[in-house]
């Protein structure tokens, strides 16, 4: 009665699917008000010379002249790309065949992956730590080796500044590779078993069938751990924060710090947000193009 | 006959280890000890161990004195095992001026995290099915701006969100960081919601609407039920998330409500006092219990878990 009642007025848009439009509300605060309005905010207060509170006095692009007149800004960008690049390639690499590894039928399966996935439960602040502590130049690896016999050693990445990222890399590296690994194992179980049969028939070898067979099959997983890889390298922080604090002598900066130490420590609002407006931009980069490819195409296919 | 043999040979077993590990599974016996099985195992458990080597140490030098960690070696057995380190972790180590230990920020991770999940899962939930199941004009658009959004990076809109918070009279309190938490887990959850909603059968909803039943009676009464398998994916998702936090806890608390995660840093990273290892490593650990065991009991649901969050995220 009432439903039939409902649909032959039909009252006014606005309230069809009231309930339904309530229920929405956070979410449409959320997209509206924090994520487009939030990042229209900063970029906007990226052009003001905002300090201790945000104000509206347009200084143009000097805040981004500042930026990259700042040593620190390039150490922190030279930072993300040689951890960037490194961790994407080497977890890919390593994730690829630790899930080949284990997609060989082997016997306790589920007892390796949950060892290669527990790190990924940790937090980054208990892995910078637990690596600070072995990396420990004192007690940890170097000392280990050195009392080994072997007395001219030298493995102290937290203290080193030419080699402090490497530090953080095996940290990241060991804490996120099994998702890594994870995903490339969906992936290769999404391949048709027949595949490999048909390869095997042709006599094609097992690295040959990877490597020109099931590798290109795999693309749209690559793209999207790519994609997930590179989103969370820009976010790095606490991993650094933990594991060295930015040292030795600033070293291993990297832009997610130098936001919040210039927007919550340094009280210079302004900087904070053209370095934040800078980081948007890079991500952007990278997902605009994927997005793009993605959906863009879904839709009008 | 074949599988008698294998099992011979297994428990003969000529290199113990790779006896115990390798064999052929399924009907078609295979060799036990081939070069490849030698490799593949042998990759594996060398992998395997390097894993678990930071573990390790860490329980390792957390049951040691601090005299023996510093003449020894951090891979050694401790000689004499001491809870003490533990102790102190959790009761007396100090941040600052707070000498109460970790067990502090426990109690604040625990105060966050269970509204937390709570709140943002019930949001996510609601939203998804409304996606789902009640598209209205514009869902589409607010939810492709929610996926794009979750590429943003945070520090964009962090500060934005201190203003929001502030006047909203929240900033540095417990619900600011809740509502933080639920923005940020938004776009993931709603996802994982309106995926699996969208998946089920159009007549059982079609049908309950033909019933006179309306949204809400709905979503609890027929929707609920059905999710509960996606409910417990996107709850680990959650607590694993939400407790590993670090820069929305130590931008929206105050010290005395700082994380867990957040304090561990400070006792760890402070420049005062003499370093005791022992008891930042028993620390470190204390932090990682909760995610651990959340790991080690959903085992297969947590990597749906993050399959589903990563994949399609």
């Amino acid at each position: 009665m009432s439903i039939s009642g409902t649909t032959t007025r039909r009252p006014s848009q606005l309230f069809r699917n009231l309930n339904a439009k309530i229920a929405s509300l956070p979410m449409i605060l959320t997209a509206l008000v924090v994520f487009l309005g939030g990042t229209a905010w900063t970029i906007v207060y990226s052009f003001t010379n905002s300090k201790l509170l945000p104000r509206l006095k347009f200084v143009g692009l000097d805040q981004y002249e500042r930026l990259w007149s700042q040593s620190r800004w390039f150490t922190s960008i030279e930072n993300l790309l040689v951890y960037g690049v490194l961790s994407l390639i080497f977890s890919l690499v390593i994730g690829f065949i630790l899930a080949a590894l284990l997609d060989q039928k082997i016997r306790f399966e589920s007892v390796f992956r949950t060892i290669f996935l527990y790190p990924f439960a940790l937090s980054f602040v208990v892995t910078g730590l637990t690596w600070q502590w072995i990396l420990n130049p004192d007690f940890g690896v170097q000392h280990i080796v050195r009392s080994l016999g072997w007395e001219s050693f030298n493995f102290n990445p937290l203290y080193d500044q030419q080699i402090v990222i490497y530090g953080i890399l095996i940290a990241g590296l060991w804490q996120g590779t099994g998702l890594i690994m994870c995903l490339m194992l969906a992936g290769l179980r999404g391949i048709d078993e027949d595949i490999w049969k048909a390869a095997r028939v042709d006599g094609i070898p097992t690295w040959k069938t990877y490597l020109f067979i099931v590798i290109p099959m795999m693309r749209p997983v690559f793209i999207t751990t790519l994609v997930i890889i590179a989103s969370g390298i820009v976010r790095l922080y606490d991993l650094v924060v933990a594991q060295t604090s930015g040292g030795p002598g600033g070293a291993s900066e990297v832009p997610a710090k130098y936001v919040y130490d210039y927007m919550f420590l340094a009280q210079n609002l302004g900087q904070g947000f053209a370095a934040s407006t800078m980081m948007l931009l890079s991500v952007a980069i990278i997902v605009v193009p994927w997005a793009y490819l993605e959906f863009g195409g879904k839709k009008r296919g | 006959m074949a599988d008698v043999q294998t099992l011979n040979t297994v428990a003969v077993g000529i290199d113990p280890a790779a006896g115990q590990l390798s064999g052929p599974r399924g009907a078609k016996p295979r060799r036990v000890l081939s070069r490849r099985n030698i490799f593949l195992y042998g990759t594996l458990i060398v992998v395997a161990v390097y894993y678990l080597i930071p573990l390790y140490v860490m329980i390792v030098t957390s049951l040691k004195g601090m005299p023996e960690i510093r003449l020894g070696n951090i891979f050694s057995p401790p000689v004499e095992i001491t809870f003490e380190p533990w102790v102190k972790a959790w009761a007396t180590a100090c941040t600052g001026l707070n000498c109460d230990g970790l067990s502090r920020g426990f109690w604040n991770s625990v105060q966050i995290t269970v509204p937390s999940v709570i709140f943002s899962i019930a949001v996510a939930s609601v939203n998804g099915y409304a996606l789902a199941n009640w598209r209205f004009k514009g869902a589409d658009t607010f939810f492709t701006i929610l996926i794009v959004g979750a590429f943003i990076p945070y520090q964009v809109m962090i500060y934005p969100i201190v203003i929001l918070l502030r006047e909203m009279g929240l900033y540095g309190t417990l619900w600011g960081l809740v509502i933080v938490h639920s923005i940020f887990g938004m776009p993931i959850l709603t996802l994982l919601f309106r995926n699996y909603f969208s998946s089920v059968p159009e007549e059982l909803f079609k049908a309950a609407r033909v019933d006179g039943a309306g949204f809400w009676r709905i979503y609890f009464v027929i929707m609920l039920p059905m999710a509960l398998p996606i409910f417990v994916v996107a709850i680990i998702l959650q607590i694993t998330g939400i407790w590993n936090d670090f820069l929305f806890g130590v931008i929206y608390t105050k010290p005395d409500t700082y994380p867990m995660t957040v304090q561990l840093n400070n006792i760890v990273n402070s420049v005062q006092g003499v370093k005791e290892y022992n008891v930042n490593m028993a620390a470190t650990i204390l932090t990682g219990l909760v995610p651990l065991i959340v790991y080690f009991v959903s085992g297969k649901l947590f990597v749906r878990g993050i399959a589903a969050g990563a994949v399609k995220g």
